[in-house]
């Protein structure tokens, strides 16, 4: 009975100082007052300065003339009457557009080596490698600089371009011809967009079809008949619906033309040759984990090399793939603000290079291209995670 | 009397063979130095056009790579004379007597000449700590983390940045350039990210919602944004942030950017390690009676941590290459020395820039090479202790 009622009562008591809930909530006091003092020190000191140096605060500046000019705008932009905003919209395209197509150009050249890095050709997969290993291991920021101060800025001036199908190429960038639309030119347009339109569609019957009675149809010849023969047609009966500015050499300079700056042409074959060999490693790495019963399999099914690569593995793979693949993606368009360093006008030379300058609001400018890059982190990780619980596999 | 069925059988055989068959000629073989090439370069005709056509490209690489660096190249020189093709008519290559002057400007910067022994003795003993931690074999490796952490730093502020009371003049970090400011950088990133990426790793995972909220929101925030935005941060705001009497100098703002940087990066490193520790571990440790701390010490942080070296060598291999970004900022590393001595009108011609950067390449290539090497025979000495 009295060992009973002893074992019954109340635990021992327990120190004020080592209850674990007071413990806890002393230490989140005391954090988040560390914290905040910090930040108000901080604001107060930023204000402080601010004043002594009479810069104004706020966002007002936003909407005052920029007076600088950029040298690739794909919005309209005149350096007398467009304001910082305007400059920080064409900062922001340009930074997408570069990081647009090098994912693009990244991932393409990225599964072939990561790909290649598997072959069972030992110079392909050594060569493969080898690229990995040396791409990867020097920085970006030498890379960009020797594309462009090494290579392109070593192109010969203007009067001695090199000429090839009606596009120059020296050291002030490349200039193409730059198509104009004339009449008919929605109408053609139109006519490829419902080729494509066709294809697909084609494309999807010939698939249910297959899944039904086995049977095989030759998608990328009825494809490719479907967008090109009606284009052709076109062509055939109405003639080019739109001619080309051919680009002109005058004695100094190139006159007309589509004109691609050096400084985009450095950033994008940096980004994408840098960002591919880590798209190669993840690639490779996604291959490696489909488990190897999986090749044996199709292979004694009798699928051949590559189609058991194209339909059994890398669907698989993907899985694993994807989410280290976004996060080259995000890396890639971070990187690209490396552009300050060849003065290619992305968002980060732009704003928080010439508009700080200018206007001399470091926090305001600092925080609103930190906000830019965060937005696009978090909605890319958004997108991910909803992916990643869409491909995720079932279990039980 | 019928037949019996054997019997028919035999009459129906049409055709005996009454010779032998001739012998086949042997199989392929398939070892040896022929059976390999057969294997691995020649399997299919596809096969035998990619042998064909990569061979062709890499010697093509190599014979460039050999006429530019080595065939072409001027060896000796005093200006940019000697590597100017209309002076020396001939093609150039790589200029090396560029290198050759500017060598000490690559290493110390414009760190004064007669100091310059403070340099390399920083060098020998930050090569000696790096070794003894490295070399798993070394004797005394507890020595060699105080040694390293604690001592290494101090004595290397003291004998960088001077002390006037034991007649070491102060060399003002302005002066401060080339490897050793690359050097210096990536060592202060290194030792500082990694103990903060453990406390923001075990905030994010701590069960106090304060502590977890502001570790997200730190890690979160600090990899959503460029680095070259945090370096801006540190060298543009941070002056706006604190009292006049405390701003920090141009190198110390960019060295707070790259550690606070790199310290989030560590943290998400670390986490995965410590989401590998199975449940038990902290089960077992706290059912010992462990504290929190302890049970970190003791239990979980030496597990975690042996799992993760590899990635955490990784981490510091981009840390090494993120260096590079602080030269946007203003400051001297080795890569701006470069950019500077090359646009030198003393040396400027067509085939300055390229040397440069082949320089450049070839120390940031060996460097990072050398650590993924280290981590990759890590990984394989840590699975051999794994496997079954």
């Amino acid at each position: 009975m009295s060992i009973d009622a002893a074992s019954r009562s109340e635990p021992a008591p327990v120190a004020f100082y080592n209850n674990p809930k007071v413990r806890s909530a002393t230490y989140q006091i005391a954090l988040s007052a560390l914290v905040g003092f910090l930040v108000f020190e901080a604001a107060s000191n930023a204000v402080h300065h601010l004043e002594r140096a009479h810069i104004a605060s706020g966002f007002g500046f936003w909407n005052n003339a920029a007076g600088f000019d950029i040298s690739q705008a794909l919005i309209e932009y005149n350096s007398q009457v467009s304001t910082y905003g305007r400059a920080f919209w064409v900062g922001l395209l340009n930074t997408l557009v570069v990081a647009g197509l090098g994912i693009v150009f990244a991932t393409v050249l990225g599964f072939i080596i990561g790909i290649a890095q598997l072959s069972t050709n030992w110079l392909v997969a050594h060569t493969a490698g080898g690229y990995v290993e040396t791409i990867r291991n020097i920085p970006l920021l030498l890379q960009l600089l020797f594309w462009y101060n090494a290579v392109l800025k070593a192109l010969p001036d203007t009067r001695d371009s090199y000429a090839f199908g009606g596009a120059f190429l020296n050291n002030r960038g490349l200039v193409l011809p730059n198509p104009i639309g004339e009449t008919g030119e929605g109408v053609f347009v139109l006519t490829i967009i419902s080729g494509i339109l066709a294809a697909w569609l084609f494309r999807v019957w010939a698939k249910r079809r297959q899944a039904r009675t086995g049977e095989q149809a030759p998608l990328f010849a009825v494809g490719a008949a479907l967008v090109i023969l009606p284009a052709a047609l076109f062509v055939m009966l109405q003639g080019l619906p739109f001619s080309f500015d051919m680009p002109q050499r005058g004695r100094f300079n190139i006159t007309g033309g589509f004109e691609v700056l050096p400084e985009f042409a450095a950033l994008l074959f940096g980004l994408s040759i840098y960002t591919a060999a880590f798209i190669a490693e993840v690639v490779r790495a996604g291959i490696l984990a489909v488990s190897r019963g999986q090749t044996e399999a199709a292979y004694a099914l009798g699928l051949r090399p590559r189609a058991t690569l194209r339909l059994i593995v890398l669907p698989q793979a993907m899985r694993v793939i994807v989410p280290p693949l976004t996060s080259q993606y995000l890396n890639l368009t971070k990187n690209s603000s490396l552009a300050v360093a060849i003065g290619y006008p992305d968002l980060v030379q732009v704003f928080t290079g010439t508009v700080l300058n200018q206007t001399g609001q470091a926090v305001e400018v600092v925080a609103i291209t930190m906000a830019v890059y965060l937005t696009i982190s978090l909605a890319t990780s958004l997108l991910m995670n909803i992916y990643n619980s869409q491909i995720a596999l079932v279990e039980k | 009397m019928t037949t019996m069925e054997g019997d028919r059988d035999i009459t129906d055989i049409k055709f005996v063979r009454a010779t032998a068959i001739e012998a086949r000629p042997a199989p392929v073989p398939m070892s040896g130095a022929r059976g390999w090439m057969r294997a691995n370069l020649l399997s299919t005709p596809f096969n035998i056009v990619l042998t064909i056509l990569i061979v062709l490209l890499l010697a093509w690489v190599a014979n460039e790579l050999a006429k530019f660096l080595i065939f072409n190249a001027v060896w000796s020189g005093t200006d940019r004379n000697a590597c100017l093709e209309s002076i020396q008519h001939r093609e150039i290559g790589a200029c090396w007597p560029f290198v050759w002057e500017r060598w000490s400007y690559f290493v110390y910067g414009s760190y004064p000449i007669p100091q310059r022994w403070r340099v390399d003795l920083f060098f020998v003993m930050l090569a000696v700590g790096v070794v003894w931690l490295l070399w798993l074999e070394a004797p005394r490796r507890d020595l060699g983390v105080v040694y390293s952490f604690i001592v290494l730093p101090v004595v290397s502020y003291i004998l960088l940045h001077g002390f006037e009371l034991i007649g070491m003049p102060l060399v003002d970090t302005v002066l401060w350039g080339g490897v050793l400011v690359t050097v210096v950088v990536a060592s202060v990133g290194i030792v500082l990210s990694l103990p903060l990426g453990i406390l923001l790793a075990l905030g994010r995972r701590s069960r106090m919602p304060t502590v977890k909220l502001f570790s997200v929101m730190f890690i979160e925030f600090v990899r959503g944004v460029p680095l070259i935005t945090v370096l801006f941060m540190a060298s543009v705001m941070l002056p706006l942030f604190v009292p006049e009497a405390l701003e920090p100098d141009k190198l110390l703002r960019a060295l707070i950017g790259i550690a606070l940087f790199a310290s989030a990066y560590m943290a998400e490193v670390v986490r995965a390690g410590l989401q590998a520790i199975p449940k038990g571990q902290f089960e077992g440790a706290m059912a010992v009676g462990l504290g929190y701390w302890q049970m970190m010490r003791l239990i979980i942080l030496p597990q975690a941590l042996k799992i993760t070296i590899p990635n955490i060598v990784n981490t510091y291999i981009g840390l090494f290459k993120d260096t590079t970004l602080v030269f946007i900022v203003g400051i001297f590393d080795f890569l701006r020395t470069i950019e500077v001595a090359r646009i030198d009108p003393k040396w400027a011609t067509p085939v300055t820039s390229t040397t440069g950067y082949v320089v450049a390449a070839v120390f940031y290539l060996v460097f990072c090479y050398g650590m993924s090497r280290y981590a990759r025979a890590m990984e394989a000495r840590l699975a051999k202790g794994d496997s079954r």
